[in-house]
């Protein structure tokens, strides 16, 4: 067989996914309205199919078409993490979308789109198709931002999101094509090679590598490149939020998997230093910033930056110990954005956002369970034990300071306390304010959702499972970082 | 059977909390006797330890130990010695009395309620019995969670203030000692072993650097002053089952914390450091206590008595004797028994007249006589008098003192002076004397159950306070063996 043809099947998962994708939009546009159940539940059955074809490829690792493609742990564990986020807005979305009049099949075609980028960037084993990925991604996020029309935020907050994210995706573009003219190569693992003769204070290669993980750093969200997240966040359909802070986060990680790690991990004292500046502005930015908000979904747009600042200290301490951390943090946080927004959606009903704190008033009497599921959801974020969020703090501060930075874990665990204010005062709202005397069953009711009901309990639950039992999830990401250095 | 006690005496009461949560509160009735129930069956778990203690060894008993985390080399490690023993069974004891005591008085999310206090007492179970150090602090950090909810659903007026106060107070104070068992992890062959910790070599700024970051977690906790702000609030705006859990079993924690991780882990900081620990003792001893007596809230009074008496634990501690210490634990002891009561006694009152303002009473002793008996007999307690458990602690802290610098006694013993007079002036202002207010004139005496709750107490501070040998057979080789542990330097030559 034609050597550029060998390994072919590692692409599977991502064909199928690709001729999925059409499949639901060509379906969707011949069923049509009446039966626009069947897009959701094609999308539901296009994921769990890519998650039996990614476990199939568990074991195997390689190159495909001549390097372009990469097939290692890191791939399939990202890629089954992905399919469950998407998974998860899936089964959150179809009450939402409709009451707002946006229960469409484009919606689940975009997010099949996205999630394809994030699976490109996952296993892309050079710059153009990490690339390729990324802008995959980064067009379908645009989409779906502005996918409810009437909404003047969410119009807004996508033309924000294009015009910021192209400026990103321009400064990345830029730090590869120096890297590309100082090394004559686009495969990451040649560039790794060919960097180990490149004098480290090159003034080219620091220019590359500057803008490399400024692209990096406003994709994932850190600061001082966090300012389009607040808007978008609040301004985007809340199921386009919670997508947002799912699976496309995963793909963020792997750029700095791809590009930081795999290429230049020879040049890792250089980027550390950005990664620490980085680091400690997020910690500082996204906490401090998020104890002023009163919209839930802007308070926790800047607890994702907190977020990041806390996953990026794994990526300082710069071992395989830091970014197997820093990848459990990652596959944690998405589990609990997924949960808190996800909670802010099932609160929402036609005409409605919960998007205020103080919409969350008196929520232990009006619906308890709800109420308890927020309760970890919020003490995961602020990484109080028994609960998940507390094993990744551990971890990564684990790694930090087995990386000799004990500065930095005593600043970080200093931000935490700060953090955990903000999230202390939404159970506080919840549990000790009574509703508001004109919130009762009867004018703001909590409407019956069955399957995002249960999705969110399940979601809400395994953080607090997974952190009595964090064991096997913590292996898992110590697996997949494996093979990456 | 024995093989997993510890691990029954914790999970127990978490399992059955969680069970009457199931209940649900529309049932209050089934989830109060649901909650009595598992209580006294987590009770009647942790009574097996007691009797298969062995008083000769100062080694850990009842191990378990199993694989929890193996990528970050964490374990599931539980083990109790003569420190630690007493400690699970005052909270397995304790927890059994706030039940019942809290049986009327508390008519709202009754499930919730219960549910919350018998699974903190499996958090602090556990905190008493783990052995590795990330086991240690989740139990001590999730244990915040319940309390939290305990004074911010249940508690006062201002409720919202005073539980988030303590809870970033103490979350501040645990995170840094977070950092320094990370740090110690590296120095210790990477293990999370309390017990491989205690061997650890460590230079002296490493170890004064650890020192201190424990010392912001147990002092936060016990609290000593200056930290000791949140205190006076939380016990003010709590439930009175929350201020019993506070004082009796929460802040023996962060003294238990010097005692498990301080003393053996940094024992050269801990000898460098003393005369600052001694120092900071002294002024709970004399200060709080000074602050204590021109209380008008008789809650807010207990809680500074509190602070003080906690002075004398810590007092004891830094002297490094081996009498003063065993002293100490036996104080930490009595005080889980006298300010249990004392709280429970407010409680009575509280539960009658609604407020806690100590002018509003006067003369109670005349339509309450079993009460006020009851009462006297804690308020000696507090004073320290000879025949109480009250006494036992604070003499052998005084007497261990005297042996290291009979300064240290004299003035620890000018604060026995300034406890018996706020607790004597607030006894008398409330209980004694004639009745000035009509709605005293109508108290009702003791019912059977609160009857039950106090006489139980009651009878432990004098079986403590008359026959104290029991308990201090089962504290002493451990004591003997930490004292040991201490005087050996631990900086690599």
């Amino acid at each position: 067989m034609n050597a550029f043809l060998l390994h072919w099947t590692f692409a599977i998962p991502e064909i199928w996914v690709l001729s999925m994708a059409c499949v639901v939009l060509l379906a969707d546009l011949y069923l049509g309205e009446r039966l626009r159940d069947v897009a959701p539940v094609l999308t539901v059955l296009t994921l769990l199919g890519a998650a039996v074809l990614t476990f199939f490829e568990i074991g195997q690792s390689g190159t495909a078409f001549a390097g372009q493609l990469l097939l290692d742990p890191f791939t399939n564990v990202a890629e089954l993490f992905s399919y469950l986020a998407v998974l998860m807005v899936v089964l959150y979305s179809r009450r939402y979308l409709m009451d707002r009049g946006i229960y469409r099949g484009e919606i689940y075609v975009l997010l099949l789109f996205a999630l394809l980028g994030v699976m490109v960037m996952v296993s892309g084993g050079s710059l153009l198709t990490i690339y390729l990925g990324l802008e995959l991604l980064a067009l379908s996020q645009y989409a779906l931002v502005a996918f409810h029309r009437d909404s003047l935020s969410a119009t807004e907050a996508g033309l924000k999101y294009f015009v910021l994210g192209a400026l990103a995706s321009g400064l990345l573009l830029y730090g590869m094509s120096l890297l590309y003219g100082l090394t004559g190569t686009l495969d990451v693992r040649h560039i790794a090679a060919a960097l180990v003769n490149v004098n480290s204070s090159n003034l080219i290669l620091v220019f590359a590598l500057v803008f490399i993980v400024a692209g990096i750093a406003f994709k994932l969200g850190a600061a001082p490149f966090h300012m389009w997240l607040p808007d978008v966040y609040q301004g985007a359909p809340t199921l386009v939020t919670t997508f947002l802070a799912s699976a496309p986060k995963i793909g963020a990680f792997a750029l700095i998997v791809r590009l930081l790690i795999d290429g230049g991990y020879g040049m890792l004292e250089s980027w550390q230093q950005i990664f620490i500046a980085l680091t400690l502005v997020s910690l500082v930015v996204g906490n401090l910033i998020a104890i002023a908000q009163q919209n839930l979904k802007r308070m926790l747009a800047y607890s994702t930056v907190g977020h990041v600042g806390f996953l990026s200290l794994g990526i300082v301490a710069g071992t395989a110990a830091g970014f197997a951390s820093a990848f459990f943090y990652t596959i944690v946080y998405v589990l609990m954005s997924l949960a808190g927004f996800g909670m802010i959606l099932l609160l929402s009903r036609a005409g409605f956002e919960a998007e205020r704190i103080d919409d969350f008033k008196g929520l232990a009497q009006r619906k308890p369970w709800y109420a308890f599921l927020m309760l970890i959801i919020m003490f995961s974020m602020a990484g109080v034990p028994p609960t998940v969020g507390f094993y990744a703090k551990l971890a990564v501060f684990q790694a930090v300071i087995a990386a000799g930075y004990v500065w930095l874990a005593v600043i970080g665990v200093l931000l935490a306390v700060i953090g955990a204010f903000y999230y202390l005062r939404v159970v506080k709202v919840m549990f000790f304010d009574a509703p508001d005397p004109d919130v009762d069953s009867e004018n703001a009711p909590i409407v019956r959702d069955d399957l995002a009901s249960a999705t969110l309990s399940m979601n809400s639950l395994a953080l607090l499972v997974l952190g009595i039992v964090p064991g096997p999830l913590m292996a898992f990401c110590f697996y997949a970082m494996q093979g990456v250095i | 059977m024995n093989a997993q006690l510890l691990s029954y005496s914790i999970w127990v009461p978490i399992v059955g909390g969680l069970l009457v949560l199931a209940v649900g509160d529309r049932r209050a009735q089934l989830a109060r006797w649901l909650a009595l129930l598992v209580s006294l069956l987590a009770f009647a778990v942790t009574i097996p330890l007691y009797t298969g203690f062995d008083t000769h060894t100062a080694a850990m008993q009842f191990s378990e130990r199993v694989a929890w985390i193996p990528s970050l080399n964490i374990y599931y490690h539980l083990g109790v010695d003569g420190i630690s023993l007493w400690f699970v069974l005052l909270t397995s004891f304790l927890t059994v009395l706030v039940v019942i005591s809290s049986w009327r008085n508390v008519q709202t999310r009754v499930a919730q309620f219960m549910a919350a206090f018998l699974i903190m007492e499996g958090m602090m179970i556990g905190v008493f019995c783990a052995l590795d150090a990330i086991l240690f602090y989740v139990f001590w950090e999730a244990m915040l969670i319940p309390m939290f909810l305990i004074i911010g659903v249940w508690g006062g007026p201002r409720r919202v203030y005073a539980t988030i106060k303590f809870f970033l107070y103490t979350f501040l104070g645990s995170v840094l000692m977070l950092v320094a068992l990370l740090y110690l992890y590296f120095h210790s062959n990477n293990s999370f072993d309390l017990l491989v910790y205690q061997h650890t070599p460590l230079g002296m700024t490493a170890q004064i650097l650890i020192f201190i970051a424990f010392f912001v977690a147990f002092a936060v906790k016990i609290p000593m002053w200056p930290v000791h702000t949140w205190l006076p609030d939380a016990h003010v705006e709590a439930p009175t089952a929350g201020s019993v859990v506070l004082a009796a079993i929460m802040l023996k924690m962060g003294a238990y914390g010097f005692l498990r991780l301080s003393l053996p882990i940094v024992p050269d900081a801990s000898h460098k450091l003393a005369w600052l620990m001694i120092l900071l003792s002294l002024i709970a001893i004399i200060y709080v206590a000074l602050v204590a007596i021109v209380q008008e809230d008789m809650k807010k009074l207990v809680a500074y008595s509190s602070i003080a008496h906690m002075g004398f634990v810590t007092l004891g501690f830094f002297v490094f004797d081996s009498v003063a210490i065993e002293g100490s634990i036996i104080q930490m002891l009595s005080h889980g028994f006298i300010s249990a009561a004392m709280f429970l006694c407010i409680g009575v009152l509280y539960d009658r007249m609604h407020t806690r303002n100590i002018r509003a009473y006067g003369g109670v002793a005349n339509v309450m006589p079993i009460f006020a008996a009851l009462m006297m007999l804690f308020a000696m307690g507090n004073v320290g008098l000879p025949g109480t458990s009250g006494f036992v602690g604070e003499f052998m802290v005084v007497l261990g003192a005297y042996q290291v610098n009979p300064w240290f006694s004299i003035l620890a013993a000018t604060g026995l002076i300034t406890g018996a007079s706020y607790t004597l002036w607030l006894f008398k202002r409330a209980i004694f004397g004639g009745i000035v207010h009509p709605e005293v004139a109508a108290l009702k005496d003791l019912d059977l159950r609160e009857m039950l709750v106090l006489g139980t107490l009651a009878a432990f501070t004098l079986l403590l306070g008359v026959w104290p040998a029991p308990f201090l057979d089962i504290v002493h080789s451990s004591v003997q063996h930490l004292v040991a542990q201490v005087a050996v330097s631990k900086i690599p030559a």
